[in-house]
């Protein structure tokens, strides 16, 4: 390892290796947002990426390393050993983005992730705060990509014709002098596959499965979390095991019942079932905030000749609002996005929920920008919610352990 | 003088309180019971029952009634009686009817009393796919078509008793030997096995990595952390069929992109070749839960006392020895319990390799195995035993849970 301990060894690896993660990952951004063709060298990148790693050494100013590079990268880009390949037909434009580009991501970071470092020998300190602000680097793009292009291909694709898809299908540029008219397979879903009714179903859904989850889970879990009785440790460790049992299991059975009793294709069975897939989430997250409420307030409050549901209903849950909403916000979501049983127990188009409206799409038929378009309209409304109330999700998620 | 001696037993008070418990606690115990004890249970008696999709539908004797002859000089009511089930017989065959006003009968059959208007018929047995005819003369002395709407309208009722195969008390082993013998089921397990590790373990690397990078304060680091946890919150079809899409051999993004950068000359079917799909579904799965355990680490880091690094500074710890001497210790808990409880749920997992693969292609794990039998091969009784397999093992896992997990973090 010591040999590595010396900013003339080390700088050039991390910059090759930097490199080589930059040009990637500069090729692949210019290609979905010009639809051109760009690809990573690797010879360009060993040069340029050692060359930078020498230079930051030298060059404290971050500014001067990447103009340099800039031009190196450009001129580059125009031979053989250039770090991104820019397809030949390609104007000077796709030389200039692709060579500023990875100078600007090149150069920049490289003397950040250098800094400190002096030439020469290096401490072990030295050495390994570079290594972790390289590594840093390296997760946040590795991270933000492995995340946002399976959303960003989903917006996308939704937007585009069948004609755009198969031509291209790396060229993510959107027409904006279609107007109104990208947004047609929205505008088919909602006319010509009854979007609009899976919809409120859902909706609608996930609102009864809410109240009734509260309706069952508050008396629980107070009278876990608070009351005395025979059974309260073992009651309480238990509801966890429920998470165990996995719902395809489940599902058999209620699938063989229900067909028996009639309750298949409806949604009062839905509205049955979902609610018992949440209570004992939100019993377990109650009752943790529960516990963490001061008993004295209460204990006044039964003082004062309040009865125990009186205690509940006047003192303990004003206290607990945002524990309220926390978890009505988590049973939504689970409710929202179920897919297993409305896929098991639904067969009537009429009585589709959005989760199994989507379903019915995957077809050869239909044409996968509506597939694409059906996704985006389930994934809005829940990524709406949970960017609104963010503090609110993480708080509940983390307060109980919560079911994945 | 008397002492005072401590209440033995339970007072009144504490019996009071414990009934308000079990009350408040009722609701919740009842639905828990019908939806998740009484199915388990449920489980275990048709795992061993000869049970197909089709027998679901029980025997069911079926009737149709019409008047026939009307414009004749002899009318007669026609009941036509069928067994619906081609295998199963059916006894005890009730037919009861209300006979309308205006029509009067001239002849009650065998097997049937005629009470003022109500006629009601009895017979003993219905073979598998029998039909069975009755015909009654009828006088209609007022208008005809007056009473054969009448007639025809109003739906007689029928009942019989027929065998069910899920309450008989007809029981094989046949499902589980079947499940046993095939080959596939060793590579089902195989499957379910490298599914659950490399899921569990994955997840809870890359969260921990994500968690370090976000474990410091920077301007945009509520909105990476908000971005990060996407795959987590959107709902599972959406990200599966963009998965799909983005991978699709003919027209996905990955493939052409792996083309143009001269990593590949053909399109790789990243769904549908064996090996490459288990890895791909598995990739998922980290990719999709990822988050969960970021949070429970980062949440978990956020608490731990920073005296201590300072402390490591002053005595000259490097980074790496920082994070290996006392994050890593600190973080054992959280990790070892979500290890445990992570990999519970990738063992349960259905839904994602349901619809990124649908089992196929080598990436049929235990759970998927389940839907294959009872419903793509409509064997519910084989379904049912390979969940039978699936609670046994579970069973396993809890055991070992509930033994070290307790000691671990106070859940």
């Amino acid at each position: 390892m010591k040999v590595f301990w010396n900013s003339f060894i080390t700088g050039p690896i991390l910059g090759v290796f930097w490199a080589l993660i930059v040009a990637t990952a500069v090729a692949v951004l210019l290609s979905f947002v010009t639809g051109a063709a760009f690809r990573p060298g690797l010879t360009g990148c060993l040069i340029l990426g050692a060359l930078a790693g020498l230079a930051a050494l030298e060059i404290r100013a971050g500014w001067m390393l990447v103009a340099g590079l800039s031009a190196l990268a450009v001129a580059l880009s125009y031979t053989g050993i250039s770090p991104i390949h820019v397809s030949g037909d390609a104007g000077p434009g796709a030389h200039l983005m692709a060579g500023i580009g990875f100078a600007l991501a090149l150069g920049w970071p490289m003397s950040v992730i250098l800094h400190g470092c002096p030439r020469g020998p290096l401490t072990r300190h030295e050495w390994e705060e570079a290594v972790i602000r390289f590594l840093t680097g390296f997760g946040y793009i590795f991270f933000t990509a492995a995340v946002a292009i399976p959303f960003y291909v989903m917006v996308m694709t939704s937007l585009k014709t069948q004609g755009e898809l198969i031509a291209n299908p790396l060229d993510f540029t959107i027409d904006l002098s279609r107007g109104w008219e990208l947004f047609r397979s929205y505008e088919e879903l909602f006319r010509n596959f009854n979007f609009g009714s899976y919809l409120w179903t859902s909706f609608y859904i996930s609102i009864l499965t809410v109240l009734i989850t509260l309706a069952f889970s508050i008396p629980g879990a107070y009278a876990v979390a608070r009351l005395r009785f025979k059974g309260q440790k073992a009651l309480s460790r238990s509801i966890l095991l429920i998470y165990m049992v996995p719902m395809i299991v489940l599902a058999l059975p209620i699938y063989i019942a229900f067909s028996m009793t009639g309750l298949r294709n409806s949604i009062a069975g839905i509205v049955m079932i979902y609610p018992v897939t949440t209570i004992p989430v939100a019993l377990y997250m109650l009752q943790g905030y529960f516990r963490g409420l001061p008993a004295e307030v209460e204990e006044a409050g039964l003082m004062d000749g309040l009865s125990r549901l009186q205690v509940i209903w006047k003192i303990t849950l004003p206290l607990s609002l945002p524990a309220l909403a926390s978890v009505s916000l988590y049973v939504f979501m689970i409710a929202w996005n179920e897919f297993l049983l409305a896929f098991m127990l639904l067969d009537d188009p009429s009585k589709f929920t959005l989760t199994r409206g989507i379903a019915s799409l995957n077809s050869s038929e239909i044409p996968r920008q509506h597939l694409m378009a059906g996704a985006v309209i389930a994934t809005v409304p829940v990524m709406a919610l949970f960017l609104g109330l963010e503090k609110f999700m993480t708080r509940g998620l983390t307060a109980g352990s919560v079911k994945g | 003088m008397t002492t005072a001696i401590p209440p033995k037993g339970t007072g009144p008070l504490a019996r009071r309180e414990a009934r308000l418990a079990w009350g408040l606690l009722f609701p919740t115990l009842a639905s828990v019971m019908l939806v998740v004890i009484l199915p388990l249970l449920a489980i275990f008696w048709i795992s061993f029952k000869p049970v197909d999709l089709a027998d679901l539908r029980a025997a069911a004797p079926m009737v149709r009634e019409d008047l026939r002859d009307a414009d004749e000089a002899a009318p007669y009511i026609r009941y036509r009686i069928r067994n619906s089930s081609q295998t199963d017989p059916i006894s005890d065959i009730v037919l009861s009817d209300t006979i309308p006003e205006g029509v009067e009968l001239l002849e009650v059959p065998e097997g049937c009393v005629l009470e003022a208007q109500a006629l009601t018929c009895r017979f003993d047995l219905l073979d598998p796919g029998g039909r069975l005819t009755l015909e009654l003369p009828v006088a209609v002395p007022g208008d005809i078509e007056a009473a054969e709407i009448a007639i025809e309208t109003d739906q007689p009722a029928i009942s019989g008793a027929a065998e069910n195969v899920l309450t008989s008390g007809e029981f094989t082993l046949e499902n589980f030997a079947e499940l046993f013998d095939a080959r596939e089921f060793w590579t089902v397990i195989g499957a379910t096995l490298f599914y659950t590790v490399f899921g569990t373990f994955g997840a809870l690397i890359v969260g921990l990595f994500a968690a370090l990078l976000l474990n410091k304060e920077f301007r945009g680091q509520g909105v990476l952390r908000g971005l990060y946890l996407f795959p987590y919150v959107a709902p599972v079809i959406a990200v599966a069929f963009s998965w799909i899409i983005l991978f699709d051999p003919f027209s996905g993004s990955v493939n052409a992109l792996l083309i143009q950068m001269g990593v590949t000359d053909d399109a790789i079917n990243f769904f549908g070749e064996r090996p490459l799909a288990l890895v791909m579904v598995t990739v998922f799965e980290i990719w999709r839960y990822f988050p969960l355990s970021f949070l429970f680490i980062l949440a978990r880091m956020q608490s731990i006392d920073t005296d201590m690094y300072e402390a490591a500074d002053v005595d000259g710890a490097s980074p790496f020895q920082k994070f290996r001497y006392l994050s890593l210790p600190m973080l054992m808990g959280i990790l070892s319990v979500l290890f445990l409880l992570r990999f519970i749920w990738t063992f349960n997992k259905f839904d994602d390799i349901f619809l990124l693969t649908g089992g196929n292609a080598g990436t049929r794990t235990l759970t998927v195995n389940v839907y294959e039998q009872a419903f793509a091969l409509s064997n519910i009784g084989a379904g049912a035993a390979v969940a039978v397999v699936i609670l046994i093992c579970l069973l396993c896992f809890s055991w070992f849970f509930f033994r070290f997990m307790s000691k671990e973090e106070g859940l």
